[in-house]
C-alpha cells in the first residue's frame, strides 16, 4: 500500500540539493539523448524519402548505403539502451536509493 | 498428413497449453493488483519477453516480412520505427511510470490533476486505441485462416474471428494480467524460435552471404536495384512530395506512438521495481531488435526463394510460403509441411497474445478509470471493480468480434498505424507533460488527449485511406481532402500544442502534487509494491 506522506516532505525533498542533483543527472542525459536519437532517426527517414540516389550507392556487393544506414539504426538503438542502463545504475540508482531511504525515515 | 492438419494440431496444443496456464493463473488471481498487474511479481526478463510477445503482432511478423518480400527495402524501413520507438519508452517513460502509477495509464495523469475529467479522457483514448488495434488484428486473423489453413468460405472466416475473440476473452476474464503475460511469454519464445530457425536455414542456403541473398531477391523481384532502396511502397516517386511527407509522417507516428500505447504502458506495472521495468525494456529492445533483423532475412528470403508470383497481394503469406519452400529444399516435402505448419501455428499464437493484451488494457481502463473513479467517484470495493473489469473484457471482446465480422471485407490494415498516431498525438504529450512539466494541469491534459485523438481520427477520415482510392475502406466514394494517409505530422504537433494551450489558458495547477510525483517518479518513494510470490 502507498504510504501517505505530508506533501511538504516532498516539496522539501524536491528543493533539496540532493534531489536537484539527481534530477539534473537524469534530465541532462535523457533529454539531449532523446533529441539526438530522434534527429538521427528522422535524418534516416528523410533521406529515405528525398535522397534515394545516395541511399542506393553500393558499398560492397549488393550492400548499399540504405541497408547500412538501417542497420546502424539498430546498432545505435542497442548502444543507447546499453549506455542508459550503465548511466542509470552508476549515476542515478545510488542517489535515488539514498533519497528514498531519507524520505522513508522522515515518514516514520 | 497435410500441413493444414498439422498446423491445426500444433495450434490446438498452444491453445490447450495457454488454457492450462490461464486456469493456473485464475487460481492465483485474487486482488486487483493480481488482475491488473500480475501481482507485480514478474521478473525483468519475463516481462521483457512479454513485451516482445505483446508488441510483435502478426502485422509485424507476417506483415513486415510480406512488405519486404513484395516491396523490398521499404518493409525494413517500416520495422525500424517500431524499434527506435522503444528508446522513448526506456529513457522517458517506463521507470517513471512504474514509480508513480498503479494499474492504468490514467493513474499517472490523475495523480496531480482533477481525476474525473482526466480519467475520462484517458479511458476514452485507451479504449479507442485498443479497439482500433484489435480490429486490425482480428480481421487479419480472418484473412490468415483462409491463406494458411485453406479455409476460404465466408463462414470459415467468421468462425475464426469468433474463435479468436472467445479465446482472448477467456484469457483475460480468467487469467487477468498473470495469464495474459504468460501467454505472451510463450508466444514470444515460439515466435523467436520459429523466425530464427527459418532465418538460419535461409542464410545457410546462401552460405551466410547476405549480399548474395539480396542480389537474388532483387533479381527475382524484377525490380533490380530499386528493390534494395526505399520507395517502392512508401512515398513512391509517382506520389510526389506529398507521398514523401506521408512517409515522414508514418515514421513520426511509429517512433513516438509506442510509448503512448496503453497495452504497452501497463506492462511496466507487472514488475516489482522501476529497475526491473528498466531491465524489462532492455530485454524487450534486444528481443524486438533481433526479431526485426530476422524479419529482414525472412522478407528478402521470400522474395528470392518463393518469388512474387506465389505470394498473395497483402504479402501475409510470404513468411509461411518461405518456410514451406526452404523446408522442402533442405529436408524434402515432409520438412516443408512441418515448417509451414509450425509458422502458421506461430502466427495464430501471435495474434492471440496480442489481442489478449489489448483486451486487458481496455477493460482495465474501463473498470479502474471510468467505472470506479468517474461513475462511482472511488466509492467502490476492489471486488466490485474486478467484476466490472471482467464484464468489460467480455463486452469489449464481443464488440470487437461484431465489428471485425462487419469489417472483414474492408481494408482495415491502416488501423494499426492509426492506433500509433493516436497514441503519439494524444497520450504521449499528456504523459510527458505530466511527468516533466511543473505547470501542467487538468485542462492541458484533457486538451492534449482529445486534441490529439480527434485530429488524428479526423485527418484519417478525410484521407485517401478512407475514401477516394482503390485501396480505400470505401473505394466507391470520394470525400478525401488531404493526400496524406498518415496524420502524425499534423496531429502530433496539434496534440502537444493543445496540451500547451490548455495549460496556459487555465490558472489551476498543483505545485505540491507535482513535487510529490516528481520525487516519487525519480526515487521510487511510495511506489506500489509487489504483492504475490
Amino acid at each position: 500500500m502507498t504510504v501517505q506522506h505530508d506533501s511538504s516532505v516532498y516539496e522539501q525533498i524536491q528543493s533539496g540539493e540532493q534531489f536537484q542533483e539527481l534530477r539534473r543527472r537524469y534530465r541532462s542525459w535523457a533529454f539531449p539523448m532523446t533529441v539526438a536519437f530522434l534527429a538521427w532517426y528522422l535524418l534516416y527517414v528523410v533521406l529515405s524519402g528525398f535522397a534515394r540516389g545516395f541511399m542506393g550507392t553500393k558499398l560492397f556487393g549488393n550492400i548499399n548505403v540504405a541497408l547500412v544506414f538501417g542497420i546502424l539504426q539498430f546498432v545505435s538503438t542497442f548502444l543507447i539502451a546499453w549506455a542508459y542502463s550503465r548511466h542509470a545504475s552508476a549515476k542515478l540508482d545510488p542517489l535515488a536509493d539514498e533519497l528514498r531511504h531519507d524520505v522513508e525515515e522522515r515518514a516514520q | 498428413m497435410s500441413h493444414e492438419t498439422l498446423s491445426t494440431i500444433l495450434f490446438l496444443l498452444f491453445v490447450a497449453g495457454t488454457l492450462a496456464i490461464t486456469f493456473w493463473a485464475s487460481r492465483h488471481t485474487r486482488s486487483a493488483t493480481d488482475f491488473y498487474a500480475g501481482g507485480r511479481s514478474f521478473s525483468g526478463v519475463q516481462n521483457g519477453l512479454a513485451i516482445g510477445g505483446d508488441y510483435m503482432s502478426a502485422a509485424s511478423f507476417l506483415g513486415i516480412a510480406g512488405i519486404i518480400a513484395l516491396s523490398g527495402y521499404d518493409g525494413f524501413l517500416y520495422s525500424i520505427g517500431f524499434l527506435v520507438a522503444w528508446l522513448v519508452a526506456l529513457l522517458l517513460v517506463a521507470e517513471l511510470m512504474r514509480n508513480s502509477g498503479k494499474y492504468t495509464m490514467a493513474d499517472v495523469l490523475a495523480f496531480r490533476m482533477s481525476p474525473r475529467p482526466v480519467r475520462t479522457a484517458a479511458g476514452v483514448s485507451t479504449i479507442v486505441v485498443s479497439i482500433f488495434y484489435l480490429l486490425a488484428q482480428m480481421v487479419g486473423a480472418g484473412a490468415l485462416v483462409g491463406l494458411l489453413l485453406g479455409v476460404t468460405s465466408q463462414a470459415g472466416k467468421i468462425w475464426t474471428i469468433i474463435g479468436v475473440g472467445l479465446l482472448m476473452i477467456v484469457y483475460v476474464v480468467f487469467g487477468g494480467m498473470k495469464g495474459t503475460t504468460w501467454v505472451q511469454i510463450v508466444k514470444a519464445v515460439m515466435l523467436m524460435t520459429g523466425a530464427a530457425l527459418i532465418t538460419l536455414l535461409v542464410l545457410g542456403k546462401y552460405g551466410f552471404n547476405l549480399s548474395g541473398l539480396l542480389g537474388d531477391a532483387a533479381t527475382q523481384s524484377g525490380k533490380g536495384a530499386k528493390f534494395l532502396i526505399p520507395g517502392l511502397k512508401y512515398g513512391t516517386e509517382a506520389q510526389g512530395t506529398w507521398g514523401k511527407i506521408d512517409l515522414i509522417s508514418l515514421g513520426l507516428a511509429l517512433v513516438l506512438g509506442t510509448a503512448g500505447l496503453p497495452h504497452i504502458l501497463i506492462r511496466f506495472y507487472t514488475v516489482p521495481t522501476a529497475r526491473e521495468a528498466r531491465k524489462s525494456v532492455l530485454w524487450g529492445i534486444g528481443i524486438i531488435g533481433v526479431f526485426y533483423l530476422l524479419t529482414l532475412v525472412l522478407g528478402f528470403g521470400a522474395a528470392a526463394l518463393v518469388g512474387h508470383g506465389k505470394i498473395d497481394k497483402s504479402g501475409n503469406t510470404a513468411a509461411p510460403l518461405l518456410a514451406d519452400e526452404i523446408g522442402r529444399q533442405i529436408f524434402g516435402d515432409v520438412g516443408g509441411t512441418i515448417l509451414l505448419a509450425v509458422i502458421a501455428a506461430v502466427a495464430f499464437a501471435t495474434i492471440l497474445a496480442v489481442v489478449a493484451g489489448l483486451t486487458l488494457a481496455s477493460s482495465s481502463s474501463f473498470a479502474h478509470d471510468l467505472y470506479a473513479h468517474v461513475f462511482k467517484r472511488g466509492q467502490v470495493t476492489e471486488g466490485q471493480e474486478l467484476v466490472v473489469a471482467r464484464i468489460a473484457a467480455f463486452v469489449i471482446g464481443a464488440v470487437a468480434i461484431a465489428l471485425s465480422v462487419f469489417a472483414q471485407s474492408l481494408n482495415v490494415a491502416f488501423l494499426v498505424s492509426l492506433a500509433f498516431a493516436v497514441a503519439a498525438s494524444g497520450n504521449l504529450p499528456a504523459i510527458l507533460y505530466s511527468l516533466f512539466w511543473r505547470r501542467f494541469n487538468t485542462a492541458g491534459a484533457v486538451a492534449a488527449i482529445y486534441g490529439g485523438l480527434v485530429s488524428a481520427v479526423v485527418l484519417v477520415i478525410f484521407s485517401p485511406v478512407v475514401s477516394g482510392a482503390e485501396t480505400s475502406v470505401f473505394p466507391d466514394v470520394d470525400f478525401h481532402l488531404l493526400p496524406l494517409s498518415n496524420p502524425g505530422i499534423f496531429s502530433i504537433p496539434i496534440g502537444f500544442l493543445c496540451g500547451y494551450l490548455g495549460t496556459v489558458l487555465s490558472k489551476e495547477y498543483n505545485a505540491s502534487k507535482y513535487a510529490e510525483i516528481e520525487v516519487r517518479s525519480l526515487t521510487g518513494v511510495g511506489a506500489e509494491k509487489a504483492t504475490s510470490l
